[in-house]
């Protein structure tokens, strides 16, 4: 497996700024769309935390925090969080309400590559708000053999 | 012919490396020595420093949980002979070591499978099995904090010395040696990775590579795979030496069991 | 044997958000990985993370195998009242973990 890639960045690691004119590929704006059918997503009220560098993909923190008053009346009922290149675009979904007070989730993800990520938001009034980050994933030296 | 290529790379990396080594040879009176932590991202240290976090304690306490569980045919635990981890404070600060009757050094995990087959009279665990790793946490996490203070026996010394000489060696296919990389190269940025200095502070480590706990030795087969060199067959005396030389090197920095490392 | 570490305040003021913080030691294999002999190693994953405070469920998390290895996961929570957060996660092959911490509130 070629995979194994020591020395590999001898050849440098070419840190590509992604391209905001780039379409999202396929498979995310599928699954997105799934999420919020015909509504539309607003960027704004998501924040999501990630380091922009990333030493090893197979462990990036990531936090999302939503403004939300998180009260009866107005809360964020589900947090939706998808990357483009990973084999599958779903990363996660949190469903949660009044009785958590604060709109933030953190959790641990793997990225295969680096990629963008996107977190959605869905309002208890049934609006979706997004924000999204690049992340880029170094490489890591001194692997193992894969076999 | 790929490993070739890369190899030629890595030279021309490397001769711009050494051009600038030239300048600095500074053996002040302050320890300049790193421990890998100090080459993590904030992210990665603070996921070290928070036991709720790292998930290198989630062995810790799995070797707790182990500790405390009769096994083998003496059927008796860790516990039954030695007590709380309080017996262990320091234990792994010390090792490897040469355990009483005997007169080749072992290194904890090999102490932890002698106490298995010896005491317990049990089967030893298999090399970087998870039950023998999170024995070997819980043991190295007692010694968190606590300088590296190799014992003083003079036996030792030889195991050391082929140690250092294995520190030395070139060898692989990419014909370099520890000490090229560790000693001369440590700092520099070798595909995007800083080259750390290889202190055994924090082993067993959680390496977020492996997704998993591993050993010093897994962490030493890594090296040496990267250079295309056979990996020592995995009970080999050659760990232990290396162990040991590293060990001295890093005698009196501070032991950071389990610790993470990208 | 269950290898889980939860941090969360053992008291809080009535009506302040705490956090709380769950660790679990789980291989999340994707699915999608060969393994030593070249064959995929089959998926193992937590699909579900569950919160409950004295029973009422507050907060749920579906994962998949982007999931990092060991799963960490942090959320918010009102402390209303005294009582028993219950912590639960379910996945593949009939994997249940469940813990539970306490919080008094005052
Ligand atoms: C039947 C009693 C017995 C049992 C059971 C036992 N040990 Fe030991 N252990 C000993 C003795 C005796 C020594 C040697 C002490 C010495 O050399 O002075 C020792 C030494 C050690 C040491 C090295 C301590 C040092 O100061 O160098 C470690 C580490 C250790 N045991 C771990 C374990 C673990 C882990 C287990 C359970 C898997 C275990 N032991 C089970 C009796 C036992
Ligand atoms: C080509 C350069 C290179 C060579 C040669 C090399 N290593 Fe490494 N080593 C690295 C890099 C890079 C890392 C850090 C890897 C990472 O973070 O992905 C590392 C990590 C380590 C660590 C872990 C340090 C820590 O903080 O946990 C140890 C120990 C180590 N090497 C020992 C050795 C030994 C012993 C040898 C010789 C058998 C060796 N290395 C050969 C580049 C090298």
């Amino acid at each position: 497996m070629d995979r194994r890639r020591f020395l590999a960045g001898t050849a440098a690691i070419v840190v590509l700024p992604f391209d905001s004119a780039q379409a999202t590929p396929e498979a995310m704006a599928a699954a997105i769309r799934k999420v919020v059918g015909s509504s539309p997503v607003r960027e704004g009220r998501v924040s999501l935390d990630l380091p922009p560098l990333v030493e090893n993909g197979s462990t990036v923190p990531l936090v999302v925090s939503v403004e939300s008053p998180m009260t009866e009346a107005d809360y964020i009922k589900a947090i939706h969080v998808f990357n483009e290149k990973n084999p599958q675009p779903g990363v996660f979904t949190a469903r949660l309400g009044p009785r958590n007070g604060r709109a933030v989730v953190g959790t641990r993800i793997k990225l295969g590559d680096s990629q963008k990520i996107v977190a959605i938001a869905e309002t208890s009034g049934g609006q979706f708000w997004s924000a999204s980050a690049d992340v880029i994933v170094t490489l890591a030296a001194c692997l193992e053999e894969s076999t | 012919m790929k490993v070739l290529r890369l190899g030629i790379g890595l030279a021309i990396v490397f001769a711009a490396s050494w051009a600038l080594a030239q300048g600095i040879v500074d053996k002040g009176v302050t320890d300049k020595r790193r421990s890998g932590t100090q080459d993590m991202g904030e992210a990665l240290q603070k996921m070290q420093d928070d036991d709720t976090a790292n998930p290198g304690m989630l062995f810790v306490q799995l070797g707790g949980q182990l500790w405390g569980k009769a096994a083998g045919a003496a059927g008796k635990s860790c516990a039954d002979c030695h007590g709380g981890a309080a017996s262990m404070k320091g234990v792994a600060a010390r090792y490897p070591a040469i355990p009483k009757g005997t007169d080749a050094p072992v290194d904890l995990e090999g102490r932890i499978n002698l106490c298995r087959t010896a005491n317990q009279q049990a089967d030893s665990f298999p090399p970087e099995s998870r039950e023998l790793l999170a024995l070997a946490a819980y043991v190295a996490h007692q010694s968190r904090g606590l300088p590296i203070a190799p014992p003083d026996d003079p036996r030792l010394a030889p195991f050391r010395t082929r140690g250092q000489d294995l520190w030395k060696i070139r060898q692989g296919q990419l014909n370099l040696s520890c000490a090229i990389c560790h000693d001369d190269n440590a700092g520099r940025k070798l595909a995007g990775v800083t080259i750390p200095e290889a202190h055994p502070t924090g082993y067993p480590i959680y390496r977020l590579e492996w997704q998993t706990l591993g050993s010093l030795k897994r962490r030493l087969r890594n090296c040496l795979a990267g250079i295309r060199a056979e990996p020592y067959a995995y009970d080999a005396a050659e760990y232990v030496m290396l162990d040991l030389f590293l060990m001295d090197r890093a005698k009196g920095m501070t032991l950071e069991s389990p610790a993470v490392r990208p | 044997m269950a290898n889980v570490l939860v941090n969360a305040p053992k008291t809080a003021k009535r009506g302040s958000i705490v956090e709380i913080k769950a660790l679990i030691l789980h291989p999340m294999e994707t699915g999608f990985r060969p393994g030593p002999n070249g064959r995929i190693i089959p998926r193992n994953i937590i699909e579900r993370f569950t919160a409950t405070w004295n029973g009422t469920e507050i907060f749920d998390m579906e994962m998949s195998p982007a999931i990092a290895a060991n799963p960490f996961v942090s959320f918010f929570a009102v402390a209303s009242e005294s009582g028993t957060v219950g912590l639960r996660w379910t996945g593949d092959e009939g994997f249940v973990v469940e813990e539970r911490v306490s919080i008094a509130v005052e």
